[in-house]
């Protein structure tokens, strides 16, 4: 999508993880490498883009935290150097290439789910949703009880599986409800976890990350 | 030392109560149906505050300022509570608030004492510390009148008595009120309640409180409430004690524009809640001619020591973040296993017991962020509740299968190198589980996921090794 | 051996460092951006007032100077009252012949069985509909406003501020005396979340506004 906006886009491959499982879950010290290799992967890029809202969150919320903590003034540093070159990918967009129609084609009805850290974290606001609404033939459905928690919450799936599937049970409720072919999301892991209960339950709605519609071209608009 | 709450250190882990009370269609569908009528009208009346932010705003800015010079705010409270009558009690923990306590309502000769609901009371298991030395704690909260007579436990906090419908409320008020006959219109059974405390109110001698606000510069304390006990408690008896955990400071008289403002919106949804008490010491001719305070520790300066949660004593009780948790909605009360639930549950509980008892309370949450979104004083809750998870880890309390799992991660996830090998690893090891992209089923007890979930199984070509083959053969 | 109030001091010293001779001035930087001035005209706040008092399922009936007594008469004859019990300092000229009215001195059942009470108030704020009673032997001891079913109070329209940051301003004056904040008769959801009104303190709240 980026590249038929006609921007360059670099991908480094030395990349890992930017360590929020592990320090969500209270492993902080093992979370300090990945985040020093994340620096350093990054160093020198003009923009980077962050298609995941909760991986933006926790290098915005904590990394100058963990940099501090570490007593590395380097460190510090590249971690004070780096927030501001860092782009959740519809902040990217709509802020910095200032674009909400990406000329795309999508004619099926999309519920937009706004994940936690897109909400609460970077308050990404209405940026996801005009994107959406400046793809040609794709109809908004509302989604009841949409700011509700999907219930993924990183181990805590796996940690409180029954919690975690209660609360799952709501938000496909509700997107069965809302009429919508395909729900959409910034956060992959939401739609992992959303997809999940969909595809075991057979409910005929699918998921997909907003730049998957974001980037359909084609007549048929199954890019994805 | 003998800090406890409640029942905490006994309860099981959340994970297992949670799991039979989110089977438990009742409880889901009431404690449903509580908070969405709580978070509604607390929507109407803060969306009326323009300032509603900046009232929360000060109100954090108030109870830092007060927890920073909390020795100060403690002395003058004393100091000024004393000088208008009143007398102050220290407590160390809850063997030694309850031993004051009873020793306060001994030198009375009374059997009985009337309590307004405090929940500070229920961490310090005060009414069994009563019961063991033979005096009978009536509690004149409706709910926790229903519990008490139903010889119950309660089954939420906001609510205790969510569990019981009206013919069940009219059966244990025509057992235990020795009624003739009452119909089961709650008007009816409210009234009924009304007579039926009503001659304890007149009668008994000696009242025990809690207490929302206790002013540092003046030596008052605040009691906000809607039914109209809390006034009856404070003002009626002979003696009033009133046990006040020692966050609740507040500098100024003035400062109760704040929280006056924010509590009842967050707590009830009203504007302003029916009946809010303000008493100092002792007033000649009015009220209790006997005023006591049971200042309380019971592990808040341990809460106080740990400088990136010291944030959890700003709280002012107002239960908005249960209404907003969407774990509590699916668990209620219970699971928590302590008289504090939800967000706020999770992170004071276990700090309050030094973290030796409800580990798993800080796991019990998604990090959602909707509680911090509407705490009154702004705390950070997420946040505590991963560093209270660091200190679990920290501590060597995390399951060593957890251990294990993060440790093999950190491996993998520290290099890009052994991402790669476990990426391909992981391509064979999915194989005789993968049909037509999709991860049904994983074995040996690794389907906490896949029990309720499908998984997308790995593609066979991943996107970095896609871009890498791609930069190969357009020379960039 | 230290007592419990020296330790409890030692361990919150030891938390936080002990307080600064900087607190006073900490104090007065706490940011405060919440309203804390109202802006309604006098006939805006009244209305305001009154709206939030009928939102609480009051009843208020609209007197001029010099006819309270009147209206005091007017709402026994509607309550079908003959009596009140009234605080010790209430002005004379607010009692309407025909009817009796008790000084303080009762008993707390003598107090149960009375029809009602009659006070005054100290202030009321707009915006909550709250009515502020302020308590002492000379006024209106807590008791006589809570135990009886009935309460009819006057305000008078200078009494009324509009936000609650104006009514903490005036109650900070006699901080030391016991009071009441009134918004509504008592309430509780307990029963199936259904609210019902009037569990303890007067059910029935009648209130007299004078202009």
């Amino acid at each position: 999508m980026l590249e038929k906006l006609g921007h360059t886009v670099e991908f480094r491959p030395a990349q890992t993880c930017c360590g929020q499982m592990h320090y969500n879950t209270g492993y902080h010290p093992a979370a300090l490498p990945m985040m020093e290799h994340f620096v350093e992967v990054f160093r020198g890029a003009e923009a980077i883009c962050i298609p995941s809202s909760s991986c933006v969150a926790m290098i915005r919320d904590h990394y100058p935290k963990m940099a501090d903590k570490s007593g590395d003034a380097a460190l510090r540093r590249a971690v004070k150097n780096m927030l501001p070159r860092i782009y959740e990918f519809t902040e990217l967009l709509v802020d910095k290439l200032g674009v909400t129609d990406v000329g795309a084609f999508f004619p099926h009805a999309v519920a937009l789910h706004p994940s936690c850290h897109s909400l609460r974290s970077l308050h990404l606001g209405d940026r996801p949703a005009k994107l959406l609404n400046g793809v040609r033939g794709l109809t908004l459905v509302d989604l009841p009880e949409a700011e509700e928690c999907c219930g993924f919450g990183g181990t805590f799936a796996v940690k409180n599986a029954d919690v975690s599937v209660a609360m799952l049970s709501d938000k496909i409720r509700c997107i069965l409800n809302s009429g919508a072919e395909v729900c959409a999301a910034v956060d992959n892991s939401c739609l992992m976890h959303i997809g999940g209960a969909l595809s075991r339950q057979r409910a005929g709605v699918r998921v997909l990350h907003l730049a998957e519609i974001l980037a359909s071209r084609d007549s048929r608009g199954m890019s994805a | 030392m003998s800090t406890y709450v409640g029942e905490a250190a006994d309860a099981p882990k959340f994970q297992t109560a949670a799991k039979s009370l989110v089977a438990d269609t009742q409880v889901r569908h009431n404690v449903r149906h509580a908070t969405e009528v709580i978070r509604a009208k607390r929507a109407k009346v803060v969306g009326e505050m323009a300032d509603w932010q900046e009232l929360r705003e000060s109100g954090h800015e108030i109870k830092e300022h007060v927890l920073r010079h909390l020795d100060f705010y403690l002395e003058q409270f004393e100091t000024a509570c004393t000088a208008a009558g009143g007398t102050v009690h220290w407590a160390r923990d809850a063997d030694e608030a309850n031993s004051i306590i009873v020793g306060l309502v001994k030198a009375q000769q009374a059997k009985e004492v009337i309590k307004v609901k405090t929940m500070t009371s229920d961490e310090i298991r005060l009414n069994v510390a009563l019961e063991a030395a033979g005096i009978t704690p009536y509690e004149t909260d409706l709910a926790d009148l229903i519990v008490q007579l139903g010889e119950d436990k309660p089954s939420h906090i906001v609510v205790p008595a969510l569990h019981r419908n009206r013919a069940e409320i009219r059966q244990i008020f025509l057992d235990k009120m020795n009624l003739g006959e009452l119909s089961d219109r709650p008007e009816d059974l409210a009234a009924a309640a009304r007579v039926y405390l009503r001659e304890k109110f007149l009668r008994v001698p000696v009242a025990i409180s809690g207490a929302n606000f206790a002013i540092a510069n003046t030596g008052s304390v605040c009691v906000v409430e809607s039914e109209g006990n809390g006034r009856m408690c404070v003002s009626l008896p002979k003696v009033l004690i009133s046990l006040i955990g020692i966050e609740k400071i507040i500098p100024t008289f003035q400062d109760l524009e704040v929280f006056l403002q924010t509590l009842p919106r967050s707590a009830t949804g009203e504007r302003m809640n029916p009946y809010n008490s303000i008493w100092t010491g002792v007033t000649p001719e009015d009220g209790p001619q006997e005023f006591h305070v049971v200042l309380l520790d019971n592990g808040r300066t341990k809460v106080l020591a740990d400088r990136e949660a010291r944030e959890t004593l700003d709280c002012i009780r107002c239960g908005a973040c249960l209404n907003a948790c969407p774990v509590y909605r699916q668990t209620g009360g219970h699971a928590y296993g302590s008289v504090y639930a939800g967000p706020i549950g999770a992170i004071l509980t276990p700090q309050l017991q030094s973290m030796e008892h409800s580990q798993t309370l800080p796991y019990a949450s998604s990090l959602c962020g909707a509680c911090y979104e509407v705490c009154p004083v702004k705390i950070n809750i997420p946040e505590i509740l991963i560093h209270l998870r660091h200190r679990v880890v920290e501590d060597g309390d995390a399951p060593w299968i957890e251990k294990m799992a993060m440790k093999a991660a950190s491996y993998v996830l520290e290099s890009p190198e052994h991402l790669d090998r476990a990426r391909k690893l992981g391509r064979i090891a999915q194989r005789p589980f993968a049909t037509n992209g999709v991860i049904s089923h994983l074995p040996f007890g690794l389907d906490a996921w896949t029990g309720v979930r499908d998984l997308p199984a790995m593609p066979d070509e991943s996107f970095r090794e896609w871009w890498v083959k791609r930069e190969r053969e357009t020379g960039r | 051996m230290s007592s419990a109030r020296d330790e409890i001091l030692e361990r919150v010293r030891d938390a936080m460092g002990g307080s600064t001779p900087g607190r006073e001035a900490e104090y007065a930087a706490i940011p405060r951006n919440y309203i804390r001035m109202g802006s309604l005209s006098p006939a805006e706040k009244r209305d305001l007032f009154v709206d939030r008092l009928h939102d609480y399922g009051a009843t208020v009936f609209y007197s001029r100077e010099g006819e309270v007594a009147a209206w005091v008469a007017d709402a026994l004859k509607i309550r079908q009252k003959n009596s009140l019990l009234i605080p010790r300092d209430l002005p004379r000229a607010w009692l309407p012949e025909g009817f009796s009215f008790f000084r303080e001195g009762a008993s707390y059942e003598e107090v149960d069985r009375s029809e009602g009470v009659l006070t005054d108030c100290a202030l009321a704020i707009a915006m909550t509909g709250s009515i502020v009673l302020r308590h002492s032997a000379g006024e209106a001891r807590r008791a006589l406003s809570l135990i009886p079913d009935y309460h009819l109070c006057v305000v008078f329209g200078s009494q009324v501020v509009e936000t609650v940051p104006e009514g903490i301003e005036q109650m900070k004056a006699f901080a030391e005396i016991p009071m009441t904040t009134i918004a509504g008769p008592s309430a509780t959801a307990d029963i199936e979340m259904i609210r019902v009104k009037g569990v303890h303190g007067p059910r029935t709240l009648d209130v007299i506004l004078v202009s």
